[in-house]
C-alpha cells in the first residue's frame, strides 16, 4: 500500500494527474459551452476503454480488437434501463402493446423478453454495468488464456467476438433495436437527461469516474501483481517456470480492462441519449486501440489525451474535409506505429521531459543533477530480441 | 419445417453450390493470407483492400474493353485476371518496401499499421471510383446456369470461379512446396540467419512473398467481382472471415486453409437456409471459436517447434 501511495502521490504520477485534472475540471468547463462539453464527455467515455487497453495491451501484451464488446455491454445495459423508463404504458399508449419499447412493438413482439425484465431496476442496472463486462471478459480470458491462446490469435478471436455481437444485435432487432439501436431515451429516475444541467452533471461524473479508473490502474501497476504482469508480457515462459500461473494474471487484467470499458459505455449512453451497434463494431473497436496508441500504449494519462485528440481531430476534419479524414487518420496511425510506438507519451518522455527536468533544475526548483532514471518505456520486443 | 427427402437433397445441392462460390472467394482470399500470415507472421489487415484493388482493376479493364467493341467485352476477363494479380502484386511490393519491412520484429504492430493502410486505401477507392458499388460487364459465356434437374440450378459464373480457384490453389501449392523459390521462402521463414548465410537474398524473399500474397488477393478480387458488386468497403466484410479461415486451418498449412475454407463456407451456407443469414453467421463463428479454444493451433498442426 505504501508503494501504491508513492505511485499515486510520488513525483512521477502527481504532476501529470494534476495537469489533466486542471484541464478537465477547470479549463474545459470554463471555456466551453454545454454542447462542446458534452462532446468532450463522449470522447472521455471512449477514454475509459483506452485506459483499459493501456493496461491490457501496453502492460499485459494482450491486444484486444474486441473492446467494443464490453463498451457495448455497459452501454446497452444503461440504454435498456433508460428505454424501459421511457416506455411507460402512458407514453406508449398508441402501440399495439403499450408499455414495451417502441422497436419491440414494431417487430410484433407482444411481451417484454425475460432478459429485459431486471432492467426495470436501477440498482440491478448499475450492478450489471459494473459486473457483466468484467465477468464476460473473465470468461473469454479464461477460455483463451488457459489454452495459451495469445498474441495475434487472441487479437483475431476478440475481433471475431465483436463481429458476432454486432451481427446478433443487428439481426435480433425485435430484442435489441437492430441497426438503429436503442434510441429516444428521455429520463433517468424522472430527471430529463437532455437538459444543459444534466449534461454538465454527466460530464463531471464522467471525469470523476475516469480519474477513479486511472487511479485504479496506477495502483494495480504499482503492486507486485503489476510487475509480474509486465514480466509476463516480456518473458512469459520465464515467469511460468518461476511457478506463476500466467493465465490468471492475464485474465485479471483483461477483466479489469473490460470493467473499465463497461463504465465508459454506460457514461456514453447517458451523454448521447442512445446506443447503437455502430458504436461497438469492428471499426470502433480498432479505433479504441488507435486512441491508446496515439496517447502512448504505456501511459494511462496518455490514453485520455489520445482519445481527446483523435476525437477532436475527427470532428474538426470530418466537417471541414470529409474526404481527407480517412487519409489523415490512416496516416497518423501508420506514423504512430512506425515512428512513435509509444505515442505522445513516448515522445514526451524522450524529447520534452529531459528539457523540462533540466529547466526545473536550472531554475533551482528541483535539487541535484538531472535524474538519470531510465524511461519506463522499454520496448518489449526489442528487449526480447536483445536477449535472444 | 417439413421437407421431403428429395427437397432436402435439392436444398443441400443448391446451398452446397452457393457455398462453393463463397468457398472459392474465401479460399482465394485466405491463400494470400496464408502466405503472408502463415509464412511471414505479418498480419495484413489491408488484405481485404488488396482484394478490392483487384476487383476495381477488373472493373477498369471491363470499362476500357467496352469501348473496344463486343469481342473485347467477351474476353476481357482473361486479361483482367492477370492484371488484377499484377496491380495488387506491385502495390504489395511497394507497401512492403515502405512499411512492412520495418515492422517484421513487431508482429502486433503490423496489424495496427496495416489497419491504417486499409483506411487510406478505402478512402482512395472512394475518391477515385465513388462510393457507389460497381460491377463489371459479365461476358455472355459466363451468364446463365446449368440445370441438371428441374430443382437444381447452378450458375455458370460460380463454376468459372471454382475452376479459377483450383488453378490458383494448385499454382500456389506448386510455388510454395515444389519450386526452388518456395524452398527459399520456407527456409527464410524457418531461419533467417542461416538462409542469409547460404546465400539467399532474404530481403527479396520477404518482398516477393508479401507481394505474392497480395497478388493472390487481387485474383480473389477479380473472382469476387464476378459474383457480387464491389464497393470501397467490400474488403472489410471479408477480413474477419479470412483471418478465421487461416487460423482455423492452422497457420502455415495450405491444406489446412483449403479444408477450413471449405468447412466454414459450406457450414455457413447450409445453415443459412435454415436459420437465416445472420444467425448462420453467428453460429458458424461461435463454432469456430469454440473449436479454436479446444485446439488453439488450428485443425492442421504445423510440425515446427517454436
Amino acid at each position: 500500500m505504501n508503494n501504491a501511495l508513492q505511485m499515486l502521490l510520488g513525483k512521477k504520477g502527481l504532476p501529470g494527474l494534476l495537469i489533466l485534472a486542471f484541464i478537465l475540471l477547470v479549463l474545459f468547463p470554463l471555456t466551453m459551452d454545454v454542447d462542446s462539453l458534452n462532446l468532450t464527455g463522449r470522447f472521455l467515455a471512449f477514454a475509459f476503454v483506452a485506459v483499459g487497453l493501456v493496461l491490457a495491451w501496453g502492460y499485459g501484451g494482450l491486444l484486444s480488437l474486441g473492446q467494443g464488446l464490453f463498451f457495448g455491454i455497459g452501454g446497452y445495459a444503461m440504454a435498456m434501463y433508460l428505454k424501459l423508463e421511457a416506455s411507460t404504458p402512458e407514453a406508449t399508449a398508441i402501440q399495439t402493446t403499450p408499455g414495451i419499447p417502441d422497436f419491440m412493438d414494431w417487430n410484433q413482439i407482444t411481451a417484454l423478453p425475460w432478459f429485459w425484465e431486471p432492467f426495470h431496476s436501477l440498482t440491478f442496472t448499475v450492478l450489471a454495468i459494473l459486473t457483466l463486462p468484467a465477468l464476460f471478459a473473465a470468461f473469454i480470458g479464461f477460455a483463451l488464456f488457459t489454452r495459451r491462446v495469445s498474441g495475434v490469435f487472441f487479437a483475431i478471436i476478440t475481433q471475431a467476438m465483436v463481429t458476432i455481437a454486432t451481427i446478433l444485435v443487428i439481426g435480433q432487432q425485435g430484442y435489441t433495436g437492430g441497426v438503429n439501436g436503442i434510441t429516444d431515451l428521455r429520463t433517468l429516475k424522472g430527471w430529463d437527461i437532455h437538459t444543459d444541467q444534466a449534461l454538465v452533471v454527466f460530464y463531471f461524473a464522467t471525469v470523476v469516474l475516469l480519474f477513479a479508473v486511472i487511479a485504479l490502474g496506477m495502483w494495480v501497476l504499482s503492486t507486485k501483481y503489476g510487475r509480474i504482469l509486465m514480466a509476463t508480457r516480456d518473458q512469459e515462459n520465464r515467469i511460468r517456470y518461476s511457478g506463476y500461473s500466467v493465465a490468471y494474471f492475464k485474465i485479471f487484467i483483461f477483466a479489469l480492462a473490460g470493467f473499465m470499458s463497461g463504465i465508459g459505455g454506460a457514461m456514453f449512453t447517458l451523454q448521447v441519449g442512445f446506443m447503437s451497434p455502430s458504436i461497438i463494431g469492428i471499426i470502433p473497436s480498432i479505433e479504441f486501440v488507435i486512441f491508446a496508441a496515439v496517447g502512448g500504449r504505456l501511459s494511462l494519462l496518455g490514453a485520455v489525451y489520445g482519445s481527446l485528440l483523435v476525437g477532436y481531430a475527427r470532428v474538426t476534419f470530418a466537417e471541414a474535409f470529409p474526404q481527407l479524414w480517412l487519409f489523415l487518420i490512416g496516416a497518423v496511425f501508420i506514423a504512430v506505429v512506425m515512428f512513435a510506438p509509444y505515442g505522445l507519451a513516448g515522445l514526451y518522455n524522450t524529447h520534452v521531459r529531459p528539457r523540462v527536468e533540466a529547466f526545473l533544475v536550472r531554475m533551482g526548483w528541483r535539487p541535484g543533477a538531472p535524474p538519470s532514471d531510465t524511461p519506463r518505456a522499454i520496448d518489449p520486443q526489442a528487449a526480447q530480441e536483445a536477449r535472444k | 419445417m417439413d421437407y421431403s427427402m428429395q427437397d432436402l437433397m435439392a436444398i443441400t445441392a443448391m446451398q452446397g453450390f452457393a457455398g462453393l462460390s463463397f468457398f472459392s472467394v474465401l479460399l482465394l482470399m485466405a491463400l494470400g493470407l496464408a502466405i503472408i500470415f502463415g509464412q511471414m507472421r505479418v498480419i495484413n489487415m489491408a488484405h481485404g483492400e488488396f482484394m478490392v484493388l483487384g476487383a476495381y482493376t477488373t472493373y477498369m479493364v471491363s470499362t476500357l474493353a467496352a469501348g473496344l467493341g463486343p469481342w473485347a467485352t467477351e474476353y476481357y476477363i482473361l486479361l483482367a485476371i492477370p492484371l488484377a494479380f499484377l496491380s495488387a502484386f506491385l502495390f504489395g511490393m511497394l507497401i512492403e518496401l515502405l512499411m512492412i519491412r520495418h515492422l517484421y520484429h513487431r508482429p502486433l504492430d503490423t496489424l495496427l499499421a496495416t489497419w491504417g493502410l486499409a483506411l487510406i486505401m478505402q478512402q482512395g477507392f472512394r475518391s477515385i471510383f465513388g462510393a457507389r458499388e460497381v460491377s463489371p460487364n459479365t461476358p455472355s459465356w459466363l451468364e446463365g446456369s446449368w440445370r441438371p434437374t428441374p430443382m437444381i440450378d447452378i450458375p455458370i459464373n460460380g463454376m468459372a470461379i471454382m475452376a479459377l480457384t483450383v488453378i490458383v490453389t494448385l499454382g500456389v501449392v506448386w510455388l510454395m512446396y515444389r519450386s526452388r523459390w518456395g524452398l527459399r521462402v520456407r527456409s527464410t521463414m524457418a531461419s533467417r540467419e542461416m538462409s542469409a548465410a547460404v546465400g539467399i537474398n532474404t530481403r527479396w524473399v520477404d518482398r516477393l512473398t508479401f507481394a505474392l500474397g497480395c497478388g493472390v488477393a487481387g485474383i480473389a478480387g477479380a473472382a469476387f467481382t464476378m459474383i457480387s458488386s464491389t464497393g470501397p468497403t467490400s474488403g472489410t466484410l471479408y477480413i474477419v472471415d479470412t483471418f478465421l479461415v487461416v487460423v482455423f486451418g492452422g497457420a502455415g498449412s495450405i491444406s489446412g486453409t483449403v479444408v477450413s475454407a471449405f468447412l466454414i463456407a459450406q457450414g455457413q451456407s447450409i445453415l443459412e437456409f435454415f436459420l437465416g443469414s445472420s444467425m448462420a453467421k453467428v453460429t458458424t463463428l461461435l463454432v469456430i471459436i469454440a473449436i479454436l479454444m479446444m485446439r488453439p493451433e488450428g485443425l492442421f498442426k504445423s510440425k515446427v517447434r517454436r
